[in-house]
């Protein structure tokens, strides 16, 4: 996974709440078996409508989501993870996160930034106001910094040390073999299992 | 000290815990389907790792199989891509797979349940937010990301942080005609898609003792829809009924039942947040909006926005009404349907079948709309031909199709047509989720059967 320390960008104010991993990505994109090329299918639907906000010149660079309360709820496809990272955004703004597209994110290195709602509508507003402004998300300060003003925010330690690092949560696992082995030699017998097929 | 059942049920399957790091949880049962599992198999294999445990990890083919001539090869090339990739991986892995045509093929959490492997106090994970579904059973069940289905192909744990716990409270009976389904509408009506978040929540009182396991999963099925990644009720006489017999129901029955006993909440456990509904006050209950929350009773009519105070949810549900091409005001009942969908891991078992053929016995579909019957597994599918319920509903005029998650989410041929609306049993009334431009109304099994007959949303007490 790529390091994440901080990134410099221009934004997106989507101002829409409840954005559902349906509208980041239709179940029809759903089919490939690859964890790439799904940018086409980032906000298809929306994407149709010329006033749609990503469809704006000004916008079109952005690597930063400004979103609503609630991001990405629904399903638990990691594809809307990855069809924004393929569009090309590395950060999203909400004040709130549905629990599984969160930790998707985290997991793949896609920076969620949880702001309280009036910081989330300032920075609507000054980014509309200037489409050029420029957003620092810092992780190693935990801020997100734009035209003098710093706004902090939390992620616990040990996600953020992760990230700074750009660990495979498998590899450290892993190295817990020892643990899993001792819990599995006191695990209950009476669990079911799948095989042998009864 | 006492805990909560989900709390207990977490603290058994601690592998390993340090102070500021997740904890590191063993994972039961691993269900995987075709849609989520693809990149995490090549993820394996690209570091050389193998499935740690193939015997706790089962696979089946329901996300974007067709539910028509499954005797023939799937015409779209992608899905069949999709599919073909998965019976690949699970050779290759050593993973046992139902796969389209096979008895035991059918929706990845109608199958588990029916198999027997759903059981109370385990950990079961799936790539499906509505995995939440097999907490009916008194286990701890959530729906993981593609990269944490890999790690749990590779250690079959994961990394978690603990969630808090809220406490659902229904006491009361539910009201003749109410069911499970209108049940939970309406929790998520009252407490919002985000309500749940960071939670898990615990079903408790009269009114869900009373259901049956079927109501109980529907319930479990839609906590992801108020934001809680898992939702689970405590097992009892119900529950150890409904899994006795079954192909995978415990060897030694007398120490499982003893141990499923010490499943509940402690008396003084406490709740970080506790809500109660009044059973009896609920009443049928529809979506009018494109999020699980914009719900209310079917007698009501369409709300006003103008109404509403908060500006964020003023301009959501006008948003929600453009798209959905409603008039502020309309009664609910006014409400023209072009397609009707009975089905899905909400409401695709046999008891929803059985309701809903009750109700369309002898009778015929309104000639303006089509109604598709899609049974969530083909044991349940059997089942109901036992019954001779097909006949009822081929005789009413629906179709009676194989088993799958069909138009629920629509990536396999079932979709809603831009502009068709649909009264569906699903899970889920987002934006284009059964189709693009497709506009979903969720309802229970007797509301959508009424609803066939009526041609416009209705209840069994309308007819």
């Amino acid at each position: 996974m790529e390091k994440f320390i901080t990134h410099t960008g221009t934004a997106l104010p989507l101002r829409r709440s409840n954005v559902d991993t349906d509208q980041i990505i239709p179940a029809v994109y759903l089919k490939r078996v690859t964890r790439s090329g799904y940018e086409d299918g980032l906000f298809a639907a929306w994407r149709k409508d010329p006033e749609f906000v990503l469809n704006k010149a000004e916008f079109k660079a952005a690597t930063i989501v400004v979103a609503g309360q609630d991001f990405g709820t629904g399903s638990s496809r990691e594809h809307a993870v990855w069809a924004l990272q393929n569009y090309g955004f590395k950060v999203v703004i909400s004040s709130r996160f549905a629990d599984i597209f969160r930790s998707n994110s985290l997991k793949g290195g896609l920076l969620t930034v949880i702001l309280p709602q009036e910081s989330v509508e300032a920075l609507w507003k000054a980014i509309e106001a200037n489409p050029a402004l420029a957003l620092t998300v810092s992780l190693e300060d935990r801020t997100v910094s734009y035209d003098g003003e710093s706004l902090g925010f939390e992620l616990d330690d040990y996600t953020r040390w992760r990230l700074m690092e750009g660990l495979d949560d498998i590899g450290l696992t892993l190295k817990q073999t020892d643990s899993i082995d001792a819990f599995e030699n006191v695990r209950s017998k009476l669990k079911p299992a799948t095989l042998p097929v009864k | 000290m006492a805990g909560t059942l989900a709390e207990k049920i977490w603290a058994e399957h601690v592998v390993r815990r340090v102070q500021g790091e997740p904890d590191l949880l063993y994972i039961d049962l691993h269900l995987i389907h075709e849609v989520t599992s693809a990149q995490a198999f090549d993820g394996l294999r690209l570091a050389g790792r193998k499935v740690r445990r193939p015997e706790l990890t089962i696979a089946t083919e329901d996300h974007n199989t067709p539910t028509q001539n499954i005797d023939r090869p799937i015409a779209d090339p992608v899905s069949k891509l999709q599919v073909d990739t998965l019976r690949n991986n699970c050779a290759e892995f050593g993973v046992r797979i139902h796969s389209l045509g096979d008895i035991d093929q059918g929706i990845v959490h109608v199958v588990g349940p029916q198999l027997g492997l759903t059981q109370p106090g385990m950990t079961i994970v799936c790539g499906d937010s509505h995995t939440s579904t097999h907490g009916a059973f008194g286990a701890l069940a959530f729906g993981i990301g593609t990269s944490e289905v890999e790690h749990v192909l590779a250690t079959q744990t994961l990394p978690l942080v603990r969630p808090k716990t809220m406490a659902i409270n229904v006491e009361g009976a539910l009201p003749a005609g109410v069911t499970a389904k209108d049940l939970i509408l309406a929790i998520i009506a009252h407490i919002g898609t985000g309500g749940g978040q960071g939670y898990v929540l615990e079903y408790r009182g009269s009114a869900i003792r009373a259901l049956s396991m079927e109501g109980r999963m529907t319930v479990c099925n839609m906590s992801i829809e108020a934001g809680a990644r898992a939702g689970l009720i405590a097992p009892d006489e119900t529950t150890f009924n409904y899994i006795r017999g079954r192909a995978n129901a415990p060897q030694d029955w007398d120490a499982a039942l003893a141990y499923w006993s010490t499943l509940t909440s402690d008396a003084d456990a406490t709740f970080d947040r506790e809500i109660t509904i009044n059973a009896a006050e609920l009443a049928p209950f529809v979506t009018w909006g494109t999020n699980p929350a914009q719900g209310l009773p079917l007698s009501q009519n369409v709300p006003d926005p103008a109404l509403i105070q908060d500006p964020e949810e003023r301009g959501a549900a006008q948003r929600a009404l453009d798209y959905m091409d409603l008039k502020a005001g309309t009664p609910l009942k006014k409400i023209v349907i072009d397609t009707v969908f009975l089905g899905s891991c909400t409401n695709g078992r046999i008891e929803d079948l059985r309701v809903a053929a009750a109700i369309l016995d002898g009778k015929h579909i309104a000639s303006t709309l089509r109604m598709l019957v899609v049974p969530g597994s083909a044991r349940v599918r059997l089942q109901a031909e036992a019954e001779g319920l097909d006949k009822v509903f081929i005789q009413a005029g629906a179709e009676w199709r194989n088993a799958g998650c069909s138009m629920c989410l629509g990536m396999n041929p079932d979709q809603l047509a831009p502009g068709e609306r649909s009264a569906s049993t699903s899970n889920r009334n987002f934006e284009g989720r059964q189709g693009k431009g497709g506009r979903t109304h969720l309802v229970s099994p007797l509301v959508a059967a009424a609803t066939a007959l009526r041609g416009t949303l209705s209840s069994p007490a309308d007819l």
